[in-house]
């Protein structure tokens, strides 16, 4: 009862000191770099995050019809598959997706009520689930469709980067990665600080010419993805 | 998009009364407006507005909370928006005491002139201001949702004029119902035409990155669909959405104007409310269609179901 009237009268609904504003320049930016070369889309991430989420902070995420002819329900992370060329020269990519956690992100500054931000202390684009209104603007203003509203709290939710694991000092230092990342049966996920630029996500990023998705939009994302390469054996070119 | 029913029905009828207001508005300021009819018409917007302000609530899935909607005003569209609409129903109410207890400034009207702009603003804003979404992005818009809102709030001012017998009020909104109903129905057809030609920046290469001029989605990771699917595809063809077209400029724009032409050239008054039930059907088809016509960019990522 006191919390509500106190944000009413505050005028906000948060600690400022504590939120990316719009113009501001983090010094820390942690990030996923996604290897499109090795991914083979076994979707261990997509389960390992839904099951961590699920349990965690962020849950529970809804399943409705689990069992049924339409199973549908929330997932902060999916893997697509796509076909590149014509055949019989083809590629198969499959192409994991989830929240970007974009530099300049346009779902922040929309939020009528502060629920969503950006945390000044590592970039991390999250919804405080007490406070969304369900009111689903931040989805359409997301030009990547990271966010997904939870039918059963009817909250929006999204990646929160496994924020409530990658910060845990009880874990040993190497679990304190995302849930997706531990997952990867092929180290197609990496994570780190791109803002650190002796990181081993801002070294493959500049060495495997890491890219951002729709670049056109300028919402600068922070998870970048590595493209395919050829290797001789696959029978093309060494790039 | 998907069109919800509850923002279809909040922006065309607040958008209505808004007009409704704007025209009692200049009414009371050019003097030809009674205090009695000018306190019916004010009733009559201050239940449109409220009953949009309910149904904005049905978008929202977390209705207890709405009032934290206020406190975003510096960053966001919404929450301005959200500021706007309560203090425009209030700034009508106290217009109507002021005018019970016999006083009739011309800083009521004024400030509820000011308060209905701006009101058309935060709306229109909201969609305006998404970069990517691109039918939207765009001045149009803005134009849009002011010349329909003032369109509807005129043809409605003056079916009230009419059935009243405040012949002096309606010498001077009939033939402005006129004006804004021909410049709204140009300024839409406006819009169509250039969101026909538009060309989106973003394609299913710059979504991925993966640059092959042949790319084709053969999997969007799920079978039966999630929030993706349902929020922003609307699933009709493309036969029901150039009917809705047909519908909204039929009965939004082209009926409406002839009706008030004929009403102007001295047919009976009751071709004035032929009119408002005319846009009552062809107003939120226009909506309707401004949202369903949207493409989202993170339909790119969409596709394909295997």
């Amino acid at each position: 009862m006191m919390a509500w009237l106190k944000d009413l009268l505050g005028g906000k609904a948060h600690d400022d000191s504590a939120r990316w504003e719009p113009g501001d320049t983090l010094a820390k930016q942690l990030a996923l770099v996604i290897d499109l070369n090795v991914c083979v889309g076994c979707h261990a991430c997509v389960t390992s995050c839904k099951e961590w989420n699920t349990s965690g902070s962020a849950g529970p995420l809804v399943d409705e019809n689990a069992y049924g002819a339409n199973p549908t329900g929330t997932f902060f992370n999916r893997v697509q598959t796509y076909e590149a060329g014509i055949f019989p020269g083809t590629d198969t990519i499959h192409f994991p997706k989830s929240c970007l956690h974009c530099e300049d992100p346009p779902c922040v500054p929309v939020c009528p009520t502060g629920a969503s931000y950006k945390r000044k202390a590592d970039g991390i684009v999250l919804v405080d689930y007490d406070k969304c209104i369900g009111c689903k603007y931040c989805a359409w203003a997301c030009p990547y469709g990271a966010r997904e509203l939870d039918e059963e709290r009817q909250v929006m939710t999204k990646c929160t980067l496994c924020v409530d694991r990658v910060h845990d000092l009880q874990l040993a230092p190497e679990d304190r990665k995302p849930a997706c990342v531990k997952a990867c049966p092929t180290g197609a996920r990496l994570f780190g600080d791109v803002k650190d630029p002796d990181s081993e996500v801002s070294k493959a990023i500049r060495e495997r010419g890491g890219y951002p998705l729709m670049p056109e939009w300028d919402t600068q994302p922070a998870n970048r993805y590595l493209p395919r390469r050829k290797t001789p054996a696959a029978g093309g070119e060494v790039s | 998009m998907n069109p919800a029913a509850s923002v279809v029905l909040f922006t065309t009828i607040a958008g209505a009364a808004q007009g409704l207001v704007v025209a009692l508005a200049l009414a009371t300021l050019g003097g030809i407006a009674t205090t009695a009819f000018t306190a019916r018409g004010l009733v009559m917007a201050g239940v449109m507005l409220t009953i949009g302000l309910v149904a904005s609530f049905g978008h929202l899935g977390r209705k207890e909370r709405a009032w934290r909607a206020v406190l975003m005003w510096r960053t966001s569209w919404l929450s301005r928006e959200c500021i706007v609409l309560p203090a425009f129903i209030g700034w009508i109410a106290l217009w109507w005491s002021m005018l019970q207890i016999g006083e009739s400034r011309a800083i009521l009207a004024l400030v509820a002139l000011v308060l209905a702009a701006v009101l058309w603003l935060c709306t229109a804003m909201i969609y305006a201001c998404l970069r990517f979404i691109e039918e939207w992005a765009q001045p149009l818009t803005l134009v849009n949702f002011v010349l329909i809102g003032l369109s509807s709030g005129f043809v409605l001012a003056s079916a009230l004029a009419a059935s009243a017998g405040e012949s002096e009020l309606l010498r001077a909104s009939a033939p402005a119902a006129l004006v804004f109903t021909v410049a709204a129905w140009l300024a839409r057809m406006l819009s169509l035409r250039r969101n026909a030609e538009l060309k989106h920046r973003s394609t299913l290469q710059s979504a991925t990155g993966i640059r092959s001029s042949k790319l084709v989605q053969k999997s969007m990771g799920m079978s039966a669909g999630s929030f993706n699917t349902r929020e922003f595809f609307h699933g009709r063809t493309l036969a029901l959405l150039k009917n809705v077209r047909r519908v909204f400029l039929l009965g939004g724009f082209v009926l409406p104007a002839l009706l008030v032409l004929a009403a102007l050239l001295g047919a009976p008054e009751s071709l004035w409310w032929l009119a408002v039930a005319s846009q009552t059907i062809g107003l939120p088809a226009e909506r309707w269609f401004f949202f369903a016509q949207a493409k989202h960019p993170q339909n790119l990522y969409y596709q394909a179901v295997s």
